[in-house]
């Protein structure tokens, strides 16, 4: 593992099958205990830098660390010197004088993370940067598909929705391309990036065409910001195209899941009778969230204090 | 002052010795003697001292990045006898009085001539026309008018500003960006940027303006500039604008013609630009363009910033980037060492046709007898690595920290004056 994590494009297959099958290993080893505690990071300081809020990932990541017995600072921007106008590099430089081992951030520009790397001594794990990545929310998702399905080889995985604005999709896009499976993008064209020819993805405007052969449905959030800026006539029309109902579930093989990083947009890109059905394994991601923040923290920070 | 520079190759050519008197050329020719100081510039280039028609001097309003005398004494060193100083001062430079201020700040430095640009509308509001009349008539004799920083984007308002630069015998120097087509626009809009998560800047948001603007120039027969020129569509328009005769003149900047969109990676924003960096293919066209005269100039689009403003997230970061210093390096490593343009025609674009479209009637002048005594001596055998520290610009963010560039500004004379003694600035 290199000593930060900042993309999953960063990530080759064996560094990121080591990952899963750690996350695998902790959430076996924590089976079944009273006492859901490693002493892995026993003495370390993981720092958790959110300038962006995110109630999720950011509850996330402290339990995972604090599951390994590391000291956890959450510091969120609203309210502290932020606010008052510090720049990111100052914050950065207070954190590494207070001696943090590992810095968790959310940000809402691309590339923070990036910069924040070249300033502090100790790991950075990018926790989502803009509308750049999420490395985390894809290994959770290739976790995921890989409990349910056994397989990540050859999975065909149908990314909907936003996926111009979407950091989950691009992570998601490098990370299941180097595990092997195979990546079709559904979306207006409005909704995918000028680029999107160079990924190594199959694009398709139409939803209903590509359901019956998919593995996996992975669902986007459509940001309200969207809905009055033209991407798209109205909700509505959005929703009826790329939305995914009971009527759509249908056109998937049995064996098919539904994903959806959260949260959710219920009517809009999901029905809410797709987003409870035991297809969909929203609730789930949640929880291997945490167990892969674990595998993530340990390689990271677990070397010797 | 009279100088005597022995051995100098005018335009590269064969070595002669060159007296300059009273500021000017007094005589050419071999073995001339003299009294006075003597240069021994044997190996150096002579060209005419060079024109930026893009400056940033950062005064007034923002002396903790620049001033008028750090950017002379930057623009000196690069080999410029004059450079044009861009309005997007605060306060703008939209009245009389703020660019005489900027002019005498410029005649108080006296390293090199500061002809202030005007503002093209009030504050760089886009909304209504400044006193342009009032500015050309000032001490400061405006000809070149411009929002750059900000494109003046209104087809009405652009129209107006055209015919009325006419009775002035001015220039709408334009900074072709449709707004509505780059707005939160973080870089060049393609494979990378979508890939790196930043805000696409498209091509079509400069040539769909420099397309408008050559046809209103057309058709109210008036002279456009166009600023910046990053795309090799916007090249292709400005040749077909040429062909069909319009009085259309464009720039590149030195970044644009080495560097590519490749600097993003990494998210250092010293690499950050406004136009973006392009991609390879716009590069080559641009050096096809400038090499044909499609181009007519190099700009510098000096920009300083403080490093607070470039040492942060690349959203939050301020475009732009130093040029002054490296302009005439980063133009012999692209053009001259490739083959693609003589050291006449350097002279063409870096002093000749700036000073032609800004109507400076004693810069871009040849170098001969009788004729004003601007001249830059280069060493083009010269190889250095760029340290920014080292710089004499008050600002930190040049784009070729690291780089080994070729050529070396060595002596530059403002009317016979020398601003430049050995690489060292003497003021």
């Amino acid at each position: 593992m290199k000593r930060h994590l900042l993309e999953a494009a960063d990530l080759d297959r064996a560094d990121a099958t080591l990952v899963l099958d750690t996350a695998a290993q902790i959430e076996s080893a924590l089976a079944g205990r009273e006492v859901k505690k490693l002493p892995t990071l026993r003495g370390r300081t993981v720092v958790n830098l959110f300038f962006e809020d995110s109630t999720r990932t950011r509850i996330s990541f402290e339990l995972a660390a604090k599951r390994l017995s590391a000291d956890v600072i959450n510091f969120s921007a609203k309210g502290s010197s932020v606010s008052k106008g510090e720049s990111l590099k100052d914050t950065a430089l207070t954190l590494e004088a207070m001696g943090a081992d590992g810095i968790v951030v959310r940000h809402g520009a691309s590339g923070a993370p990036h910069r924040l790397a070249t300033w502090v001594a100790g790991s950075v794990v990018n926790a989502g940067d803009g509308t750049h990545e999420h490395p985390t929310q894809a290994l959770l998702d290739a976790y995921t598909i890989r409990r349910r399905l056994g397989r990540l080889e050859g999975v065909r995985v149908v990314i909907t929705g936003d996926v111009l604005h979407s950091r989950v999709a691009r992570s998601n896009v490098w990370l299941l391309h180097t595990l092997g499976a195979e990546v079709t993008l559904v979306a207006p064209p409005t909704l995918l990036p000028v680029g999107v020819g160079s990924w190594p993805v199959t694009v398709s405007y139409d939803l209903d065409a590509v359901l019956p052969a998919a593995d996996v449905v992975m669902m986007l959030r459509v940001q309200g910001e969207r809905m009055n800026a033209s991407f798209f006539p109205s909700a509505r029309e959005y929703s009826r195209r790329y939305g995914l109902d009971a009527e759509r579930m249908a056109r998937l093989s049995d064996d098919a899941i539904v994903m959806h990083p959260g949260p959710m947009n219920r009517g809009m890109e999901i029905a809410a009778d797709v987003a409870d059905s035991p297809r969909s394994t929203i609730v789930e991601q949640v929880g291997n969230g945490v167990s892969v923040r674990m595998a993530v923290l340990y390689l990271l920070l677990g070397g010797p204090a | 002052m009279t100088v005597l520079l022995k051995n100098v190759r005018p335009y590269g050519e064969d070595a002669v010795d060159l007296l300059v008197k009273d500021g000017v050329v007094a005589a050419i020719g071999a073995d001339l003697s003299s009294t006075a100081q003597t240069i021994d510039a044997t190996g150096l280039i002579a060209l005419p001292g060079l024109v930026d028609l893009h400056t940033h001097l950062r005064e007034p309003g923002r002396e903790d990045t620049e001033t008028v005398l750090t950017g002379s004494r930057a623009a000196a060193l690069g080999g410029y006898t004059a450079v044009h100083a861009m309005a997007n001062t605060d306060p703008v430079a939209d009245t009389a009085g703020v660019v005489e201020q900027v002019w005498r700040l410029g005649q108080q430095a006296g390293l090199v001539d500061v002809v202030p640009v005007g503002a093209v509308t009030v504050g760089l509001g886009g909304t209504q026309l400044a006193e342009l009349g009032a500015m050309a008539d000032s001490a400061a004799t405006v000809r070149v008018f411009s929002d750059d920083g900000k494109c003046v984007s209104d087809p009405a308002l652009m129209r107006r500003a055209l015919e009325y630069v006419k009775a002035l015998d001015g220039v709408v120097a334009q900074h072709a960006e449709e707004p509505r087509l780059t707005v939160g626009a973080q870089m060049h809009e393609g494979d990378r940027s979508a890939r790196l998560g930043l805000t696409g800047w498209p091509a079509v948001a400069e040539e769909a303006i420099i397309a408008r603007d050559v046809l209103l120039a057309e058709h109210v027969g008036a002279r456009l500039h166009v600023c910046h020129v990053s795309t090799a569509g916007s090249v292709e328009l400005i040749r077909w604008a040429k062909s069909r005769g319009v009085q259309v003149t464009a720039e590149v900047t030195p970044h644009h013609l080495l560097l590519t969109d490749a600097q993003a990676e990494g998210y250092d924003a010293t690499f950050k630009v406004n136009p973006p960096l392009r991609t390879a293919e716009d590069v080559a066209a641009l050096r096809a363009g400038l090499a044909d005269g499609t181009i007519d100039a190099v700009a510098t689009d000096h920009a300083p910033h403080a490093g607070e403003d470039k040492e942060c997230e690349w959203a939050a970061a301020r475009p732009g980037m130093l040029g002054l210093e490296q302009a005439l390096s980063v133009v012999v490593d692209t053009m001259v060492d490739t083959g693609l343009l003589t050291w006449r025609e350097v002279a063409d674009r870096m002093s000749v046709r700036p000073a032609e479209i800004g109507r400076l009637t004693h810069q871009g002048r040849p170098i001969a007898v009788g004729e004003p005594a601007n001249l830059v001596l280069l060493d083009p055998t010269a190889r250095a690595v760029v340290d920014p520290a080292a710089l004499a610009s008050k600002s930190r963010n040049s784009p070729y920290a690291g780089r080994e560039l070729p050529a070396r500004v060595v002596h530059t004379l403002l009317r016979g004056e020398l601003s430049v003694l050995d690489g060292k600035v003497q003021k």
